[in-house]
């Protein structure tokens, strides 16, 4: 089990549980946005290896309407 | 006549007046305004993904970013590192370079950061992004981002979301000849005439959101800018006729009665 904050909230998830498992988890489409952990943008192609662990903090981040 | 190309940051666009998309009642509004609006590019913001709600609906369901350009912003960025890693951000997530810098100083009046945003600028064009890069209308400030290679300057006509119009057309004015880059109004316009008198000025183009937004019928208005940007280019380009403080009867004298 690994601690981890995402988009500033307190969720725990399984052990060899990818940033790919999480967008899954969370019915995000990879296409749609931009994924920051611990404050370094993870590359899209790398979505697959990168294991999340305890204190990780992820940032999902999407376009929304703006001037 | 030759056709009036605008071309911004080596992209070429059919409209020379860009809208924003925040502030409307729901993405189905938004899209309707940008339809009648004419323009080809949009400004959007990039925010965290709402992960409790699953079923929330996205902006690019409405607005086709293969359609449409979408021009990231940093609206809401307070220093240069915030801005930055936004820029960064929406560059991720589908290859975008050509992005629109806004660095705010103060809550109260949404006013330009200038140091940082001449810092942020100097880091985005070294990283190969093309900024847009929203700022005040101090001519020696806009001089120095065009130097930074900044690819468009865009000074406020007034406080954004103010509704004011253009509040210094000296100023205004000054930059406009004085700037290689394209010179593009944003914030502050209130209603059409304004962007006519933007574009009459010389202006490349001019980028709003509140006025369309705002308006009680938002769809309506989006149209009505879209014909007073074009007026006020045409009229530009048509170079208006000199002023006399005297009158000058526009009938002939001759074979009067």
């Amino acid at each position: 089990m690994a601690k981890i904050q995402l988009n500033g909230r307190k969720i725990t998830v399984g052990i060899k549980f990818s940033i790919f498992n999480l967008l899954k988890k969370y019915k995000i489409d990879s296409k749609k946005v931009a994924v920051e952990l611990n404050n370094k943008i993870i590359n899209k192609n790398k979505y697959k290896s990168t294991y999340l662990k305890s204190k990780d903090k992820i940032e999902i981040v999407h376009f929304i309407g703006g001037g | 006549m030759k056709k009036d190309l605008f071309t911004i940051a080596g992209k070429k666009l059919n409209s020379r007046l860009i809208v924003g998309t925040g502030k409307y009642k729901n993405f189905k509004e938004t899209a309707e305004a940008v339809k009648s609006s004419g323009a080809d590019m949009v400004t959007v913001a990039v925010r965290r993904v709402n992960i409790l709600d699953k079923k929330k609906p996205l902006l690019m369901d409405y607005l086709n970013p293969k359609k449409i350009i979408y021009l990231p912003n940093t609206a809401g960025c307070f220093n240069s590192n915030e801005a930055l890693r936004t820029l960064r951000l929406a560059r991720e997530m589908g290859g975008w370079k050509i992005v629109k810098l806004e660095v705010l100083g103060d809550k109260k009046t949404l006013y330009p950061n200038m140091i940082e945003t001449l810092s942020a600028t100097k880091v985005l064009v070294k990283e190969g992004f093309k900024v847009l890069v929203y700022c005040s209308d101090d001519p020696l400030l806009a001089k120095e981002l065009e130097y930074e290679g900044a690819s468009a300057i865009m000074p406020l006509a007034s406080p954004i979301g103010s509704g004011l119009g253009i509040q210094n057309k000296v100023n205004l004015s000054i930059i406009i000849n004085q700037s290689k880059v394209p010179v593009i109004v944003d914030a502050g316009i209130g209603t059409a005439s304004d962007a006519t008198v933007a574009m009459e000025m010389g202006c490349q183009g001019v980028l709003v959101n509140s006025a369309i937004a705002k308006a009680k019928n938002p769809i309506l208005m989006a149209e009505s800018f879209k014909h007073a940007v074009k007026a006020g280019r045409k009229s530009f380009l048509a170079k208006r006729m000199k002023k006399i403080y005297y009158g000058i009867a526009s009938s002939p004298t001759e074979g009067l009665i």
